[in-house]
């Protein structure tokens, strides 16, 4: 895999990971924006430098496993499979049409290096519990991340899960919580109250850590030491910008499942492109080497 | 628990003369003795001996005992996984536990699992494609005086409803333990259920068993009857009583709902015209249900479903309840005559 070290890297993949969403969702004239945005700091940097795993050999057995628990954010997990090599880029454009790979929930059959099915939510943390304790039980080395969004976090199969973790102590399991407060009918404290969700994982008997889950290096540095994680099952409370990087979607639970029409996308990529230049000064050519689908193939 | 004729005197009369019953398949090496066995017991010991490949784990949800698991836990330890009460986790970390290589068996009653987790159930490990294997213990109106609330009388239908999924429902304590072996040998998402209480045996460690293969347990031409459990002895009694006024009945083992044996199914349909479908289940969607279904396609046959008419059970004793709610192997004979009597 193409291991990104340097933090310019990173920023820049994610921003393409970004871009590509927004082309993505365009096309398909249905999915979700805000979720896929806002964690796409993350998953790049799971992707691009934290995750052990081959593009080339999806089912090679040394691989972390990555669980997508919500996966109606699927559009940033094929963005960042894409953009590291599991599938051309152009398949990207098919997301939730007949006879694609990229079906609108992921289907794990359809799709190699997908690992498992999901839509149905808080389930993916019981299914990444089973596999992390299956490995700790051989003796493997294999490290299990599993992301979870917090909307998901109302469902009584999660806290069974999380129950079921902390009783094995699979420390070799690294959850991910997208807290980015918003849910499809509204804020999760007037939906469903959450907070005080560090002091409920410290309380379930888990490892967890509060970060800024759009820092690239607060993420790397996290994610990083998740490795040597002992004890405890950990979680990591990402705190997210729903919608990140687009002005009109940041924080507005109204983008939760929808698409931009064709006119918002391309304020939604113009807004990406002035945020890049605000942050990094001119780097439009270098970025198009990244291949964004909206360049590449329009 | 199928006959209804729990007394000792009747069911000697019945087994004895089970022995007689003309056009009995010697194939299958059928033996009728009166010991009666839980089916469970069956699928406790055959775990036991396939505990000896490592990768076979078994999952439960606080029901060691009786769901016959306790054996396997003690002896191998390191694959028993115990879920607490938490049915939505017991498959789904089992799905979690399938995709790193392992070969689990999910142990709870088939109330609450398949019962409480069916979404788990089709995403995680149906669609999933993941070798999992459900079962449901406790499953009918026979587990008596616990309730309504407590006899699994759907599982065979919402099981059945889901792609990639087979439904195997055995017969008798070995007919349980081959079952098992065989769902450990077959890669992919199975569900077999069974009751709480003792039964009849029937099947022998010498009668085959193949997974979507029907077994004809006794020829005949006047008139199908097709079981799936322990009532399938019930069955064979009906059979009996038939032989006596003269009528030849066909008896079939349908230990495999889905998939269902077409060519046998079909075969009863052609010789005998007439169907009648015996299973511990509702009506709508179990072996009855898929029987119709087929058949209505390719040929349709004259069929009376026996099982749970579109109702709850209540508590009670388990003869009583299925003497009373019409799965006794006098039921069986009367409703046999009703079809023989039709023109």
């Amino acid at each position: 895999m193409k291991k990104l070290n340097k933090l310019s890297d990173l920023r820049m993949m994610a921003e393409v990971i970004r871009e590509d969403i927004i082309a993505m969702l365009v096309e398909a004239k249905s999915g979700h924006s805000g979720g896929p945005l806002g964690m796409a700091d993350i998953l790049t940097a799971l992707y691009f430098n934290v995750l052990k795993h081959d593009p080339k050999k999806p089912q090679w057995e040394g691989r972390d496993r990555l669980v997508l628990s919500n996966g109606h954010i699927c559009p940033v997990q094929y963005a960042a499979m894409a953009n590291a090599g599991y599938f051309p880029k152009k398949e990207l454009l098919t997301l939730r049409k007949l006879g694609t790979r990229l079906q609108g929930h992921p289907h794990r059959t359809s799709l190699p290096g997908m690992e498992t099915t999901s839509g149905p939510l808080g389930s993916g943390l019981a299914q990444a519990a089973g596999m992390a304790y299956a490995f700790k039980l051989d003796q493997k080395k294999n490290t299990v991340f599993c992301l979870c969004s917090d909307g998901e976090q109302d469902e009584g199969n999660h806290w069974e899960a999380v129950m079921f973790a902390a009783k094995h102590k699979l420390s070799n399991l690294v959850a991910i919580t997208d807290r980015n407060y918003i849910q499809i009918d509204g804020n999760t404290e007037q939906i469903m109250p959450l907070d005080p969700l560090d002091r409920k994982y410290e309380a379930f008997n888990w490892n967890v850590k509060v970060i800024d889950g759009n820092d690239m290096v607060a993420i790397i540095n996290t994610l990083t030491k998740a490795r040597n994680n002992h004890g405890k099952p950990l979680m990591i409370i990402a705190n997210t910008i729903p919608g990140k990087g687009v002005d009109f979607m940041e924080n507005d639970y109204r983008w939760h499942g929808k698409p931009p029409q064709s006119e918002e996308a391309e304020q939604a990529l113009a807004e990406i492109h002035a945020q890049e230049v605000n942050e990094r000064g001119d780097w439009y050519k270098k970025h198009l080497k990244l291949k964004p689908i909206h360049n590449g193939t329009k | 628990m199928v006959t209804g004729t729990r007394n000792i005197s009747n069911l000697n009369r019945y087994t004895m003369e089970l022995n007689k019953l003309k056009g009995l398949n010697n194939k299958l090496y059928l033996n009728f003795y009166h010991e009666r066995i839980p089916t469970r017991n069956g699928y406790g010991d055959a775990l036991v001996k396939l505990g000896r490949n490592k990768n076979i784990m078994v999952c439960c949800a606080d029901l060691k005992e009786s769901t016959r698991v306790q054996n396997f836990a003690e002896k191998f330890p390191k694959q028993y996984v115990e879920m607490g009460v938490a049915e939505q986790n017991l498959v789904t970390v089992a799905s979690g536990l399938s995709a790193a290589g392992k070969i689990p068996f999910v142990s709870s009653y088939a109330m609450f699992c398949p019962g409480r987790c069916w979404e788990q159930i089709r995403t995680t490990i149906c669609y999933n494609d993941r070798n999992v294997k459900i079962i449901g213990a406790h499953a009918g109106i026979s587990v008596g005086p616990d309730g309504a609330t407590h006899q699994a009388l759907e599982d065979i239908a919402i099981m059945r409803a889901l792609p990639n999924m087979i439904v195997v429902v055995p017969a008798d304590y070995e007919q349980t333990k081959k079952a098992t072996q065989a769902l450990a040998h077959f890669s992919g998402p199975a569900y077999m259920r069974f009751a709480r209480e003792k039964t009849e045996q029937m099947t022998t460690a010498k009668t085959p068993f193949t997974i979507g293969k029907a077994q004809v347990l006794k020829q005949g031409k006047d008139i199908a009857l097709i079981g799936a459990g322990p009532v399938v002895y019930g069955c064979l009694v009906a059979a009996n009583m038939l032989q006596e006024k003269g009528f030849n009945a066909l008896v079939i083992n349908c230990h495999t709902i889905k998939p269902l044996d077409h060519a046998t199914i079909l075969m009863a349909a052609k010789k005998c015209k007439k169907i009648i479908t015996v299973e511990e289940a509702q009506i709508t969607g179990g072996l009855g249900g898929a029987i119709a279904e087929f058949l209505s396609e390719v040929y349709p046959t004259k069929i009376k479903r026996v099982g749970m008419k579109d109702r709850f059970g209540e508590s009670g004793d388990p003869d009583e309840l299925l003497k009373v709610f019409g799965f006794s192997a006098e039921h069986v004979y009367k409703e046999a005559m009703k079809m023989l009597g039709e023109k």
